[in-house]
C-alpha cells in the first residue's frame, strides 16, 4: 500500500511541475474568417496577462499560444476570446458579443464565409 | 475529398484543379466535384487547396472520373498568396515611413544597376554628378547619398570609399526588392543615416530562378549581360553564382565639345552565394563573396591614356576599381519561442579605387570589417518587442589626393536597444538609442524615435525624430571637384578628420498617408514634411570660381523637403503615380546664406504603367512612362569669372520622359525596348571652357540637366525555374 501511495504523490508532483511551464503551448481553433477576425482574437489573448504570443491562422483557425501556465489558463483565454465575439471548443460567444462584430467578420454566416473563400 | 478527424471523407469545395504546365484549371463546386475539358497533351493534374498538401496526379485519359484524396499539410509554410501586388507599396503598419520596391518596380527601368532603378520612384533623385564621369548621383529628402544610409541586406555597404561609385556596381538584376525608409530610421545598422535608409534585399538562391539570363544593349554602345545560376544541394544547403558583364564601347560627343558624353569602359562583378536553411533547429545562414573589377576612361574623344597621360595636352580621367567582399550572416530563430532570435552579421570589403583626372591623380584603398550581432524578445507579451545588441567597425583609409597622405584609421564600438510597441490596433512606436566609441569621433549617444498612428480607416500618421553623426570622407563623396580646375583647400585644421569636425544633424519628420475610394477605385494620398538641422557640417563651398573650399559649419544649416502624392488606379492594371516635392535647403556659406546650389526647389513627377490581361499562355503586354518636371537651381556663384565664363544665377526648368514596353511571351521569356529622355532634353554648353581643359576656367561641375540626349534600349530576359 505504502509503495502506492508514493507512485501517487510522485506522479502529483511531477504534473504540477509540468503544469507550472512560464511558456506553455497550446493549440486549438478558434471560429473566424478574416484578417480583421485575426487581429482581433491575437489582441483579445495578448490582453490577457501571461500570455506571451499569440498567432491565429485565417485558413486552418488554429490558435497557437504561448502562455505561463502560472498566470493563466487555457479556459481564461478561452472566454476572453468568447468576449470579443468568436467560439472556440465549449466557449461560444453570447449572441450580443457576436453581433457587435465588424459586418465583414459574421464567420456563423454561410454567405459571408462563401465571400471569404471565392476571394 | 479530405480525411476528417473522425477518418470519414468530407468533399472540398473550393479546391484549385489545373493542368498542369497550363493556365487551364477549374475550381471545385460545393459538394466536391469539378469538371475540366482534357486534351491529350495534358498529363498531370495538379489539385491545392489551403491546408492541403498539393496533389499532382497522373492522367492518362482513360477514365471519365477521378477521386483525389488531398491530405492536411503538417504546416502552412508553403502557403503563397497570390493577388495583384502593387510593384510599391507605402506600409500602413510600420512605425517607420518605408516604401518597398518590389522587383516588378525595378523592371520598369531596364536598366541597369542600383543607382538607375530610382528613376521610377518619386522619393528618390536621380542627377548626373558632373558632366565628365557619367556617375549618377541619388538625392532623398534634398540631400546627397551620403547623408543616406545605404545597406545591402541591412549591412552597410555604399559607403566610405565605395560611396561615389557603389549604387552603381551593384546590378538590378541582383536586387530581389528595395526597402526605403525616410526619417531617421533605426539604431540597428549603426549612427550614420541621417535623412534615411535604402536597403536593397538580393536575390537569394533559395527562390531565385534557376537559371537567367538578361542581355541589354543601347544604342549608346552600352552592353550588358547578367547570368544568374542557382541549384539546390541538399534539402538544407542552396548555392548561386551570379555575373554581371559590361561594357561601354562606343565614344559618342553629341554636344561638339570635344568630350565624351558618357565614359567609355567594361565592368565584371561576380558573387556567390550560399544560403542555409533549417527550420527545424531555427537556423538560417547566408554566406557571400563578391569580386569586382570595374574600369572607366573618360575626357576628350582624342584622349588615348597611353600617349596623353599627364601629358597637360589632351584632358583624359581613368577610374579603376577592385572590390572584394566577404560576409556571412547567422540567424537562429528558437523553435519553441518564435518569437525569441539572435543574428550575427559579419562583413569585411576591400576597395581600392586608382584614378587619374587630368593631371590630378586620386587613391583611395579602404579597408573594412563590420560586425553586428542582434538579439530579439519580447517583455511580457509580443505586442512589447525587444532588440538590442552590440556592434563593431573597423575602416583603414589609405588616401592620396596627388602627393597628399590623407591616411586614417576609424573603429567604433557601441552597444544599441530598441524597444517597440505595438497595440495590435491604431498605434505603434520604435524607440532606440545607442552608444557608440568611436577613436576620433569620441563617445556619443545617438537616439531615434518612430511612431504611427492610426486615427481613423485606411490612415497612418507617423512621427520620427532622431540623431546621425558621421565622418565626411570629402574628396570621395565630392569626387566631381577632381573634374574642374578648381583648387582645394580645407580651411580648418584642429578637427579629427582631415581637419575638420564629424558632421552631426537631427531629422524631424512628420508623414500622412490616407487610402480612400475614388469612383469605386483604390487611390491614396500622402504627404510628407522632414526637416534635417546641422548641427555641424562640413559645408563643400563652390561659390568661389576658381576653388572648392571645406571647411565646418558656422552658423545654421537645415534642409526642409516637402512631398505630396497621389497614387490611383482609374482602370483594372493601370497604375497611377504622381509627386509633388518642395526643397528648402539653405546653409551658412562663408559668404552669406545660400540655397544650396544645382537643387531644384520645385519638382514634379507622374508614372503611368499598365499591364494587359495575361492570355491562357501568359503572354501580356507591360507599359511604363516616367515624366519629371524640375525647376531652376541655382549655379554656384560665377560673378568673380570674366564674362565670357560667368553663368546666371539659375539654370532653366526642364522636363523629361522615358517609356518601356515590354512583351511578355510566356513565364520563361520576355523582351523590352524603352527610350530614355526620348525628347532629348539637353544642358547646353555642361563644361565651361572645355578648349581649355587646363586652363583656370575649366569646370565640368555645373551639371543641372541630361547631358546625354535621347537614349534607346532593348533587351530580353530569361527564366528557367
Amino acid at each position: 500500500m505504502k509503495t502506492i501511495k508514493y507512485t501517487i504523490l510522485f506522479t502529483m508532483l511531477t504534473s504540477i511541475g509540468f503544469a507550472q511551464n512560464k511558456n506553455a503551448k497550446a493549440n486549438f481553433e478558434v471560429d473566424g474568417v478574416c484578417m480583421m477576425c485575426k487581429k482581433r482574437i491575437e489582441k483579445a489573448c495578448l490582453k490577457v496577462k501571461g500570455v506571451k504570443s499569440a498567432v491565429w491562422n485565417v485558413e486552418t483557425h488554429n490558435l497557437n499560444l504561448i502562455f505561463d501556465e502560472r498566470k493563466v489558463d487555457i479556459t481564461t483565454i478561452k472566454s476572453k476570446v468568447a468576449q470579443v465575439g468568436h467560439d472556440s471548443k465549449g466557449f461560444k460567444a453570447t449572441d450580443e458579443a457576436y453581433n457587435d462584430l465588424h459586418p465583414c467578420c459574421k464567420y456563423r454566416d454561410e454567405q459571408i464565409k462563401a465571400d471569404h473563400k471565392s476571394n | 475529398m479530405s480525411p476528417s478527424s473522425d477518418g470519414t471523407q468530407l468533399s472540398v469545395s473550393g479546391a484549385n484543379v489545373i493542368w498542369k504546365g497550363t493556365s487551364i484549371g477549374t475550381i471545385s463546386d460545393l459538394d466536391g466535384n469539378f469538371t475540366l475539358p482534357y486534351n491529350t497533351s495534358y498529363k498531370q493534374l495538379i489539385i491545392s487547396y489551403i491546408g492541403y498538401k498539393t496533389v499532382t496526379i497522373d492522367v492518362d485519359g482513360s477514365s471519365d472520373f477521378i477521386k483525389v484524396i488531398l491530405l492536411p499539410t503538417d504546416d502552412l509554410s508553403e502557403v503563397t498568396i497570390k493577388t495583384r501586388k502593387k510593384a510599391t507599396a507605402t506600409s500602413y503598419l510600420a512605425a517607420q515611413n518605408i516604401m518597398t520596391i518590389s522587383s516588378d518596380e525595378l523592371l520598369k527601368a531596364a536598366c541597369c544597376n542600383l543607382s538607375e532603378s530610382f528613376e521610377t520612384n518619386p522619393s528618390i533623385d536621380v542627377n548626373f554628378s558632373d558632366a565628365i564621369s557619367g556617375t549618377k548621383q541619388i538625392k532623398m529628402l534634398g540631400l546627397s547619398s551620403p547623408y543616406i544610409l545605404i545597406t545591402t541586406e541591412n549591412v552597410p555597404s555604399v559607403r566610405g570609399a565605395a560611396q561615389a561609385y557603389g549604387l552603381s556596381f551593384i546590378p538590378g538584376t541582383w536586387v530581389e526588392s528595395i526597402q526605403l525608409t525616410k526619417g531617421a530610421g533605426s539604431v540597428t545598422n549603426g549612427f550614420e543615416s541621417i535623412v534615411g535608409q535604402i536597403n536593397a534585399e538580393l536575390v537569394k538562391p533559395l527562390t531565385d530562378n534557376k537559371l537567367f539570363v538578361n542581355a541589354y544593349g543601347s544604342v549608346n554602345g552600352r552592353l550588358e549581360l547578367n547570368t544568374h545560376f542557382n541549384v539546390k544541394l541538399t534539402d538544407k544547403w542552396s548555392s548561386g553564382v551570379y555575373i554581371h558583364a559590361d561594357k561601354r564601347g562606343e565614344k559618342f560627343d553629341n554636344n561638339d565639345d570635344s568630350f565624351l558624353d558618357l565614359p567609355v569602359g567594361n565592368q565584371i562583378n561576380i558573387m556567390n552565394r550560399w544560403q542555409y536553411l533549417n527550420p527545424e533547429k531555427g537556423l538560417i545562414s547566408f554566406l557571400n563573396i563578391r569580386f569586382l573589377d570595374d574600369q572607366k576612361q573618360s575626357g576628350q574623344i582624342a584622349y588615348n591614356p597611353s600617349l596623353h597621360k599627364y601629358g597637360g595636352s589632351v584632358w583624359g580621367s581613368e577610374v579603376n576599381t577592385i572590390r572584394h567582399e566577404l560576409s556571412a550572416k547567422i540567424g537562429y530563430v528558437n523553435p519553441e519561442l518564435p518569437y525569441q532570435s539572435l543574428g550575427l552579421q559579419m562583413a569585411y570589403s576591400y576597395h581600392k579605387q586608382d584614378s587619374y583626372f587630368g593631371n590630378r591623380k586620386y587613391d583611395i584603398a579602404h579597408r573594412s570589417f563590420y560586425s553586428n550581432l542582434v538579439y530579439n524578445s519580447i517583455i511580457s507579451d509580443s505586442r512589447h518587442k525587444v532588440k538590442t545588441g552590440i556592434s563593431f567597425s573597423h575602416d583603414a583609409y589609405v588616401e592620396f589626393v596627388n602627393a597628399f597622405n590623407y591616411s586614417r584609421i576609424e573603429n567604433s564600438l557601441g552597444g544599441f536597444f530598441e524597444y517597440s510597441f505595438d497595440n495590435l490596433d491604431n498605434l505603434n512606436l520604435t524607440a532606440g538609442v545607442r552608444v557608440d566609441y568611436h577613436n576620433l569621433m569620441g563617445t556619443f549617444v545617438t537616439p531615434r524615435l518612430h511612431a504611427r498612428y492610426t486615427p481613423w480607416a485606411n490612415s497612418a500618421l507617423r512621427f520620427s525624430f532622431g540623431r546621425g553623426k558621421r565622418s565626411a570622407n570629402i574628396f570621395t563623396e565630392n569626387q566631381k571637384l577632381f573634374v574642374s580646375s578648381r583648387s582645394i583647400n580645407i580651411l580648418d585644421s584642429n578637427g579629427p578628420i582631415y581637419g575638420l569636425n564629424p558632421e552631426i544633424a537631427w531629422n524631424y519628420g512628420v508623414s500622412f498617408l490616407q487610402g480612400f475610394v475614388l469612383f469605386e477605385r483604390k487611390a491614396d494620398v500622402a504627404l510628407d514634411y522632414y526637416k534635417t538641422d546641422f548641427q555641424n557640417q562640413v559645408v563643400v563651398d563652390y561659390e568661389t570660381p576658381t576653388e572648392v573650399n571645406f571647411y565646418n559649419l558656422d552658423g545654421n544649416s537645415h534642409a526642409h523637403s516637402l512631398q505630396f502624392e497621389f497614387n490611383y488606379t482609374p482602370i483594372d492594371r493601370l497604375d497611377f503615380k504622381s509627386a509633388y516635392k518642395y526643397y528648402d535647403i539653405k546653409t551658412q556659406y562663408n559668404n552669406g546664406e545660400l540655397e544650396q546650389p544645382l537643387t531644384p526647389k520645385h519638382r514634379i513627377f507622374a508614372n503611368v504603367s499598365y499591364q494587359s490581361k495575361a492570355t491562357d499562355m501568359g503572354r501580356l503586354w507591360k507599359f511604363d512612362s516616367t515624366f519629371n518636371w524640375l525647376g531652376a537651381q541655382r549655379f554656384p556663384s560665377t560673378i568673380q569669372s570674366t564674362e565670357e565664363f560667368r553663368l546666371p544665377n539659375y539654370s532653366p526648368s526642364f522636363s523629361t520622359l522615358n517609356l518601356q514596353l515590354t512583351r511578355v511571351f510566356s513565364d520563361q521569356f520576355e523582351v523590352y525596348i524603352g527610350g530614355e529622355n526620348i525628347t532629348n532634353t539637353r544642358q547646353n554648353n555642361p563644361i565651361l571652357s572645355p578648349d581649355d581643359p587646363f586652363g583656370s576656367n575649366f569646370d565640368s561641375t555645373f551639371v543641372y540637366g541630361p547631358i546625354f540626349g535621347s537614349m534607346y534600349y532593348t533587351g530580353l530576359r530569361f527564366k528557367l525555374n
